[in-house]
């Protein structure tokens, strides 16, 4: 266990250690040294009461709420039209043309409309971070549900298997696989689609630290903020694949058996 | 308890590629019948299995089940599928399996858990209830898709080549289940296969159907003595002449012609 961790992250404090030195060498106010950015973040963020500070409690929280939050609705509802277009043939027909060009929007070039749309504020940031990562979602649920095998469906009907069940015990597990792609993909594009819409009209998050540190030249403070992002998409990644791996177990199964 | 009448079935009707599968079938099977169906390859086997199961609409032609006209599927009547690999669900555990399709009936959580039990013990599954399919050889799949058949209490189980994909061994194990189980379970038996061995060893009759469009050629009535055995059965007189008999009538060639 330490072993494999120590092979698979000794390359870390070596960066660290060449940062370091190269910072103390150059003596550069662009590049401040590693040691610099934590002492940095730990006055500022790390050195509250419970932790956090209220600096720290103030952006961190309406970044994960919103990021969290948005992904969810992006999920749901991604997953739900996915499917029914999926099952429904008329219905893939209407609104196929649709899809194929919204996804073809960058998200972040919706960011400016949802500006004037909404007022300031976290409906702006949902509606860009829902906008942007519903397509790969939906996308993967439409051939998920499309693609499921005849077969299972004609074993479902044969033995009388009532159309709810025949929804979440045969065709959404059927799907899951390839709805987790999409998942897998919307999860990181979430995140960056967070940073992007609270550089612009926010007046907290971790995007708008972001964009004060920057206004400030306040280069520890970027440098914070790059850190404290690089670690929430880490962990939220990881969360993801831990929930993956739970739910295909069979499908990882199945595919190494066949 | 089956009667099919007449029946034809049409794919793509009026179209350039009209393709007439079966033509003008007649045929009745009796309660506690294990009828076997064999014909050559793309004889439309397959599509008088799945009018009998509702899964199409013939094109004309009746089928009645006890007596009743197949609109949909009847809800006495289960199939086991050739591919189980593909009509087993793979994101369930085989006892899942085998309990779903016991939704419809009315019967509670242990009740279904206990009926799946029981159609295990049967195949001789007990063990691997928790499993999941993936987990299991193909023989062994092919027996929890008759466990799932058998859990459901079926008066009719309709079986498409059901051991067309395991190896020779399991195969004749295979055989020997549903020998076993339908003495078990009273239920009507109808299986398709291409292997005319197969046919007289384990069915009361055989009946042959000729080349698409498909119509019967041949109704044979298979009176070898119980309980059979792969050995002596298949070294029986009898086994060997009904066997001749049926593989003359699926090449096409007449009975009545000298060996």
């Amino acid at each position: 266990m330490i072993a494999t961790l120590v092979r698979r992250l000794w390359l870390v404090p070596v960066v660290l250690a060449c940062w370091e030195l190269l910072a103390r060498a150059q003596a550069s106010p662009y590049l401040p040294a590693p040691t610099r950015i934590a002492s940095w973040m730990y006055e500022r963020w790390f050195s509250g009461p419970y932790v956090l500070t209220e600096e720290a409690v103030d952006n961190f929280v309406p970044s994960l709420v919103r990021v969290v939050g948005s992904w969810s609705v992006a999920v749901v509802a991604g997953v739900a039209l996915g499917v029914a277009i999926g099952r429904v043939a008329w219905l893939s027909d209407y609104v196929d043309p649709l899809v194929e060009f919204g996804r073809a929007v960058p998200p972040p070039a919706m960011l400016p409309v949802f500006l004037v749309l909404f007022t300031m504020g976290t409906q702006v940031q949902v509606a860009t971070i829902v906008f942007g990562v519903v397509w790969p979602i939906l996308l993967n649920s439409i051939d998920g549900a499309r693609t499921v095998d005849p077969l299972q469906l004609e074993t479902a009907t044969v033995f009388g298997v009532p159309a709810r069940l025949r929804l979440f015990r045969i065709i959404l597990p059927s799907a899951s696989p390839k709805i987790f792609a999409g998942l897998r993909l919307s999860v990181s594009l979430a995140l960056i689609l967070m940073v992007i819409s609270e550089l612009k009209g926010s007046t907290d998050g971790i995007g708008y630290l972001l964009s004060t540190a920057s206004n400030n030249a306040d280069m520890p403070g970027l440098w914070a903020g790059v850190v404290v992002l690089g670690v929430l998409g880490f962990a939220l990644n990881s969360l993801f694949l831990m929930a993956e791996r739970r739910v295909l177990t069979w499908h990882r199964g199945a595919r190494r058996t066949a | 308890m089956l009667e099919i009448d007449n029946l034809t079935h049409v794919y793509g009707p009026g179209s350039a590629n009209e393709h007439r599968a079966i033509d003008g079938l007649k045929l009745s099977v009796a309660e506690g019948e294990l009828l076997c169906i064999v014909g050559p390859s793309g004889c439309g086997k397959s599509t008088l299995l799945r009018s009998i199961a509702g899964l199409i609409t013939p094109t004309g032609g009746e089928i009645r089940v006890d007596g009743k006209l197949v609109r949909q599927t009847p809800d006495n009547l289960a199939v086991v599928f050739q591919d189980y690999s593909r009509s087993l669900f793979p994101w369930m555990s085989v006892a899942d399996n085998v309990a779903l399709p016991l939704r419809r009936r009315d019967m509670d959580k242990r009740a279904r858990r206990e009926a799946a039990q029981e159609a295990l013990e049967s195949v001789g599954l007990l063990g691997a209830a928790e499993k999941y399919p993936f987990q299991l050889s193909g023989g062994m799949q092919q027996r929890v898709a008759i466990a799932r058949a058998l859990a459901y209490r079926p008066s009719l189980m309709l079986m498409d080549e059901p051991f067309g994909s395991v190896d020779a061994q399991t195969r004749e194990d295979l055989e020997d289940l549903v020998l076993k189980v339908r003495g078990h379970h009273r239920m009507t038996i109808v299986l398709i296969t291409h292997d005319i061995d197969e046919s007289v060893y384990v069915g009361d009759r055989v009946v042959v159907l000729s080349k698409a469009p498909a119509h019967v050629v041949g109704d044979l009535r298979v009176d070898l003595p119980g309980p059979r055995d792969q050995i002596t059965t298949r070294e029986h007189p009898d086994f060997v002449r009904l066997r001749g008999e049926v593989g003359r009538l699926v090449r096409g060639v007449d009975v009545a012609a000298p060996a």
